[in-house]
């Protein structure tokens, strides 16, 4: 009995238990399938997308880049087909087998070897790593031949930068080269577009139209696994390539400029003085900009770097030069506008033994023997020295400054298209006191009258001065990209108060390049088709002495350092002017027997090539 | 009377045959089907390594259920403490001579298979426990002496699991234990004085912990804190269950598990496969199977003439709802992961044994329902 009860209670409290626990159960149930609901149908569409993020990956690929072409249509930085050899190090099974392979066959040496595996030590496991930027076709085919054994190896046609014509523009265009840190963090559009190996411009106008140049990454989309291996591919959304620039550049005349300045340092510009066309700009030494894009050597990096003439350095915009006697035409006319002096005012040139005497300081003619009297179409024309220290002494050097000025000198030509550009220095009272915090000098004022002292300017500037002179004194801006549709409202107002001025000017340097005793009269051209007119200008690059005058040395006596810079500023042709262009040749003696004979040969091309550019400007040069 | 049913159920073959629960048994069938199909798919959609092995195991197991629902209820009392004992030799072999995998001792080498001991532990020590409060008086339940004889039946396998280390089988051993306490009718303040002590003692139980069983805990608290380290599962599977949807992916096509975003997506996170290609819809069903199955075998215990068929029926329907529960709150991101899996559905051999056993043996009480056991 006691058994049955007790079997009986056990039970009950079972079946009680049974049935608390079932409702728990239920309860519980109830959890999970909230919880499913939640996460299936409340919260799906986020953890649909992140569903989607995790198995569809994008890869960028770099941007194809936007060409430069010349006047004409012809390439002048374009795109080649550039064999590479990428390797992506996490789907390589052996990668160490597989890079000495590759060490094999492309016949690295050690050097070369060590920098790729320092190259894969910094690089994620899955970001390609790059082993061979620029192969020959030879050996790229080798590697095609050799890639069953090579597993994970990609050979990779990539499009990368050319310049056709090396040296010629180099300063121009500047180069492009890997991107780096620096230019991600200063340039937004690079940082959008990078991808490792991304080519981006580096100096130039490559890195200064940088944004409409480097086009845009075509996209390709891929499902990938857990471990970003990737199952297959999904889109393909092709990039844009970057914009075509065309320039105002003629190559033809630009190469002769590379001819003519070879072996020396120097710069030519050469404008077109109504529209402010750049025909030509070189700066040389020069380099070929090619070994830049895959990374220069260290040995050529030195070689040009260590190159006393400086081939770095873009001389027509960013070497100051004393400007010597091409500041004359300024002076002239500042003073004619001032009404200082009269065209026949005339001043006594009396050579070395009686030199105009200062404050006890005394001031030189060029000429041992003196002009005897000049008037200013003679003293332009023989650059007497003498005449333009009287002149400016009488003008003053602020009234100097503000022509100097008007016409270009002292400001930036290409306000902010190249980051290289110089401002020069076109010094006034004002100036010396705020910056030097000395009052001005007379003295002073006596040697900016021949383009010495404080005087700075770029060659670019020179040409800008001249072209405005020739032009009849109108203002204009120089532009290197043809298509430059900024439209500035004060173009072609007059920058005299007397046009008369002007073509006393202009007429007092026709005498200086085709009249006897002209200072450039050896480099005239007869021809009127070709005539032109100019000044000359010797800059000193140290102060003469008392002794040096004595010694009178020759040129190629004097170490090349302390040899003074040859200038020549001209236009033509002299009938109906069209061009202006400066020359400077750093060291090379003086203006009349180096830089004039330069612009001899440029002016009969120039005009020549002038046909040709107008025909291609009314399209009948293709007609044809 | 009772001479008549014992002749009947010694030798009626036929009328047992017809005694099987065969609304349990086509849902363990189409739970089969289910878990194959999954496990195909985790395969990638071929029939590969893990789908074989899996249907082999089920075959063999299902039939091992079958023949297990043969034999009397009687015959399973009677092995309740020597199977236990058996299987505590496994655990202490395990921990001795066991094969070491990932970093924990869980198996042992039978030659012709490697088994799991404790996954067994966890219907055995039901079957010894229902055993023991079977033959116990009600008002000794209570007693200190059978407290404390249960608490160590409950232990010794516990702390034999927790040194191989598994923390997540022992605790699911000690659940099934706790169960059959429960259900034996122990005193409520037991359980209610235990929970207390160990929410309070919680802080000290952690600081006991391993670092890698700290992780996870703390990843489950915040799973965004490392979410390629040690979020990264809870993480995937979320999104994996989440972006199934209403009707899911469809069969084949769930990228997480495809893509190989699913860690153990054969055993612990199947449920999170399963969820991503079917959804909502899918998981549904599935969960409806299962609550079928509990209902069957607690109806079977609630049918049963004995106290142990009783006993071990509700305490096995418990547990299986238990291990489910923990599973998918773990895969769901309710729970810290612990190791446990799904089941029927999971890959892995010992617990498709032990489960298949405890189905037999409630198969058995209802083929034996009549059956008493003195």
């Amino acid at each position: 009995m006691t058994n049955i009860s007790d079997s009986a209670t056990k039970l009950n409290s079972l079946n009680r238990r049974m049935f608390i626990l079932a409702a728990a159960k239920i309860i519980i149930l109830g959890g999970i399938v909230s919880r499913l609901f939640f996460l299936q149908v409340k919260e799906n569409k986020k953890y649909l997308t992140l569903s989607d993020k995790n198995r569809i990956r994008e890869w960028k690929l770099p941007p194809i880049r936007g060409e430069f072409q010349d006047y004409f249509g012809n390439t002048i930085a374009g795109n080649f087909e550039a064999y590479q050899l990428h390797i992506i190090p996490e789907e390589v099974e052996d990668f160490r087998y597989v890079i000495y392979r590759v060490k094999e066959l492309l016949e690295l040496n050690e050097k070369q070897f060590k920098k790729i595996i320092k190259k894969k030590n910094e690089i994620k496991p899955w970001e390609t790593l790059i082993v061979a930027d620029n192969l020959s076709w030879e050996k790229f085919s080798k590697i095609n031949n050799h890639l069953y054994d090579l597993n994970g190896v990609k050979p990779v046609i990539s499009i990368s930068r050319d310049y056709p014509y090396k040296e010629n523009f180099t300063h121009i265009l500047g180069y492009v080269s890997q991107a780096n840190e620096n230019d991600l963090l200063t340039n937004k559009n690079i940082k959008e577009k990078f991808v490792p190996g991304l080519k981006v411009g580096k100096t130039g106008l490559e890195r200064s139209f940088e944004k409409k140049l480097i086009g845009s990454n075509s996209v390709e989309r891929y499902e990938v696994n857990a471990y970003g291996r990737r199952i297959s591919q999904l889109a393909f959304q092709k990039g844009d390539k970057g914009e075509t620039i065309k320039l105002t550049i003629d190559t033809k005349i630009q190469k002769l400029t590379n001819k003519l300045l070879k072996e020396k340092a120097g710069s030519i510009c050469v404008m077109d003085i109504y529209t402010g066309a750049i025909i030509a700009m070189h700066s040389s030494p020069s380099f070929d900009p090619n070994s830049f894009v895959f990374g220069i050597s260290q040995d050529e990096w030195q070689l040009i770097r260590n190159n006393p003439m400086k081939p770095l350095v873009n001389k027509s915009l960013s070497g100051n030069y004393s400007p010597g006697s091409t500041i004359k035409p300024i002076v002239a006319l500042s003073a004619l506008e001032n009404e200082i002096i009269s065209p026949d005012f005339t001043v006594q040139c009396k050579g070395h033994e009686n030199p105009l005497e200062l404050y006890g300081e005394t001031y030189h003619c060029w000429k041992k023997e003196g002009h005897g009297f000049v008037n200013l179409r003679e003293a332009m024309k023989q650059s007497c020295d003498t005449y333009f220290y009287e002149v400016a002494r009488r003008l003053g050097v602020d009234r100097l400054s503000v022509t100097a000025k008007k016409f270009g000198l002292g400001q930036k030509v290409f306000k902010d298209i190249f980051d290289n550009e110089k401002k020069g220095l076109v010094p006034n009272t004002e100036w010396k006191k705020n910056a030097l915090g000395r009052n001005w000098v007379l003295g002073e004022t006596i040697i900016t009258g021949i383009g010495q002292g404080f005087i700075q300017t770029t060659p670019i500037q020179l040409c800008l001065m001249t072209a405005q002179i020739a032009n009849g004194g109108y203002k204009i801006y120089p532009k290197i990209v043809a298509n430059d549709d900024n439209q500035y409202t004060d173009k072609f107002t007059p920058l005299y108060k007397k046009s008369r001025n002007i073509k006393i000017v202009q007429d007092a340097m026709f005498s200086s390049t085709n009249e006897v005793r002209g200072t450039s009269y050896r480099s005239r051209l007869d021809d009127p088709k070709y005539r032109f007119a100019g000044k000359t200008g010797t800059s000193q690059v140290k102060k003469i002495t008392e002794l040096d005058r004595e010694l009178d040395l020759k040129t190629f006596q004097i170490p090349y350092e302390e040899r003074d810079h040859a200038l020549y500023v001209a236009f033509g042709p002299y009938k109906s002017p069209r061009y202006a262009l400066s020359i400077i040749i750093e060291h090379g003696g003086s203006g009349g027997t180096v830089a004039a004979p330069l612009a001899k040969e440029l002016f009969k091309m120039i005009v020549d090539r002038h046909e040709i550019r107008k025909n291609y400007d009314n399209k009948k040069y293709l007609d044809i | 009377m009772y001479q008549y049913r014992r002749f009947n159920n010694k030798n009626g073959f036929l009328q047992k045959f017809g005694n099987l629960d065969y609304i349990l048994l086509s849902c363990l069938l189409i739970l089969g089907f289910i878990s194959l199909a999954t496990m195909y798919s985790t395969d990638g959609g071929e029939v590969l390594f893990h789908t074989r092995s899996h249907f082999i195991k089920f075959v063999v197991f299902f039939s091992m259920m079958l023949v297990i629902s043969f034999i009397n209820i009687k015959f399973w009392f009677s092995l309740g403490y020597l199977s236990y004992a058996v299987i505590l030799g496994m655990l202490i072999w395990t921990i001795n001579f066991g094969i070491t995998a990932s970093g924990s001792k869980r198996w042992i080498d039978l030659y012709f298979l490697n088994i799991q001991p404790s996954e067994l532990m966890k219907i055995f020590i039901i079957l010894c426990l229902a055993k023991y409060f079977h033959r116990m008086k009600a008002q000794h339940v209570n007693s200190f002496y059978s407290l404390c004889f249960s608490l160590i039946i409950i232990f010794v396998p516990m702390s034999l699991v927790i040194i191989q280390p598994d923390l997540g089988t022992s605790l699911l051993i000690a659940i099934s234990g706790i169960v059959v306490l429960w259900f034996a009718g122990l005193n409520h303040k037991y359980f209610f004085y235990s929970c207390l002590l160990s929410i309070i003692s919680l802080p000290i139980i952690i600081s006991f912990l391993k670092p890698y069983q700290k992780l996870r805990v703390l990843t489950f608290l915040n799973p965004d804190r490392d979410p390629l380290g040690a979020g990264y599962q809870i993480i995937q599977s979320k999104i994996a269950v989440g972006s199934g949807g209403i009707t899911g992916k469809g069969f084949l096509k769930g990228t997480q598990s495809y893509l190989e975003f699913l860690p153990e997506k054969h055993t612990d996170f199947i449920f999170t496969l399963f969820s991503e290609e079917f959804g909502f819809v899918g998981s549904i069903i599935l969960l409806l199977i299962y609550a079928i199955i509990i209902y069957r075998i607690i109806r079977i215990g609630a049918l049963a003439r004995s106290y142990f068929a009783k006993l071990f029926c509700y305490s096995f329907g418990t547990s299986i709802f238990i291990y489910i529960v923990i599973n998918m709150s773990m895969v769901l991101g309710l729970l810290p992961i612990v190791g446990s899996p799904l089941p029927i559905m999971s890959y892995g051999g010992s617990s498709m044994l032990a489960t298949m056993i405890g189905f037999g043996i409630v198969m058995s009480a209802k083929t034996h329902s009549e059956q008493s056991i003195a």
